[in-house]
């Protein structure tokens, strides 16, 4: 189990490294936006962030769900109430606990995300230079932010969304066929496998994202709007630090500064 | 030790390689999945901020 050792060391610094930038960013682009939709949230009595009614853990409530945003002034406010501090179970505490866990959060993923990195790298040779890492970072960037991005753009709390599980099955299902689709027309010289791998990114796209009965929420355009230049830019930040700290790393662990291949295809 | 040597994995049987290379590769999808997906209120709780700012399918 040599290689594996390897590649989960060399994962777990990078991942580490790129985990805490991320975390920083975010500190600074994303979670402000996300604490200013909640002040929105809390005044419209906290529909569509109820998540209870999505998991399906709380029937009562999914019914008046698909409706929308008008119906929350209708919803009683006794089971508004009540329903999120049944159903919602732990949550870290605002300000530093909550800031502990982003971070962590951030960590952990960005070792998780260096681990496919890493593993998938080197099956086409490994990435070795901080500049070949930055290509692959791109790669990452284009199949699990913007692929998926697409149809689903990033959404604040408050804002209206299709159920969780058809949402979640689409991302997945885009991000494979993304990540396929590039990896044939970078390291398959045919035509024919192109074409194939064209088809494979645009195919998710035509079937669509599940889309929210109505699009109606109190979050304003704006805010919104400035949410997804936030997360699209961090999350690009994040995949290029990932790839370059993968590149460096691997340098240093496998003692060799060469150029393994100047080029990546 | 040819291209071994520029290789994370010196002198591995190429099965054992693609083996190895996969197990990380599921071991990372296993974590990210784990934080970003998992339908546990708790870890959902946890990894919030942390799901909006990724733009994973959250709520």
């Amino acid at each position: 189990m040599n290689l594996f050792r390897n590649v989960v060391f060399v994962a777990a610094i990078a991942g580490l490294v790129a985990g805490i930038a991320l975390a920083c960013m975010q500190a600074y682009a994303t979670v402000p936006l996300i604490l200013k939709a909640e002040v929105y949230e809390k005044a419209g009595g906290g529909h569509h962030h109820d998540h209870a009614a999505n998991t399906g853990t709380s029937p009562a409530m999914s019914s008046a769900e698909p409706v929308g945003n008008a119906m929350s002034s209708a919803v009683p406010a006794s089971t508004e109430a009540a329903a999120p501090t049944e159903d919602e179970g732990w949550a870290p505490a605002d300000g530093f606990e909550r800031f502990a866990f982003n971070v962590v959060a951030n960590i952990v993923t960005g070792i998780g995300f260096a681990l496919i990195l890493v593993a998938v790298s080197e099956f086409a040779g490994g990435i070795g230079s901080w500049r070949q890492g930055v290509f692959w970072g791109l790669a990452g960037f284009a199949v699990f932010t913007l692929a998926p991005g697409l149809g689903l753009p990033p959404e604040l709390p408050a804002m209206p969304a299709a159920e969780l599980l058809p949402r979640q099955i689409w991302w997945i299902s885009t991000v494979a066929a993304t990540a396929v689709g590039l990896g044939l027309i970078a390291f398959r010289k045919s035509l024919p496998l192109a074409i194939l791998a064209v088809v494979l990114i645009v195919a998710p796209h035509v079937v669509g994202a599940p889309q929210p009965v109505s699009f109606e929420t109190a979050i304003p355009e704006g805010l919104h709007h400035q949410f997804v230049v936030a997360v699209t830019l961090t999350d690009l930040v994040f995949w290029l630090v990932l790839g370059a700290a993968v590149g460096v790393v691997r340098g240093r662990f496998t003692g060799t500064s060469t150029s393994l291949r100047d080029s990546f295809a | 030790m040819n291209t071994a040597s520029v290789s994370l994995g010196a002198s591995v049987s190429s099965q054992s390689r693609i083996m190895q290379l996969a197990l990380a590769a599921l071991l990372g999808i296993f974590v990210v999945g784990f934080v970003g997906f998992s339908h546990i209120d708790a870890v959902h709780n946890a990894a919030h901020d942390y799901r909006h700012s990724m733009a994973f399918p959250c709520h």
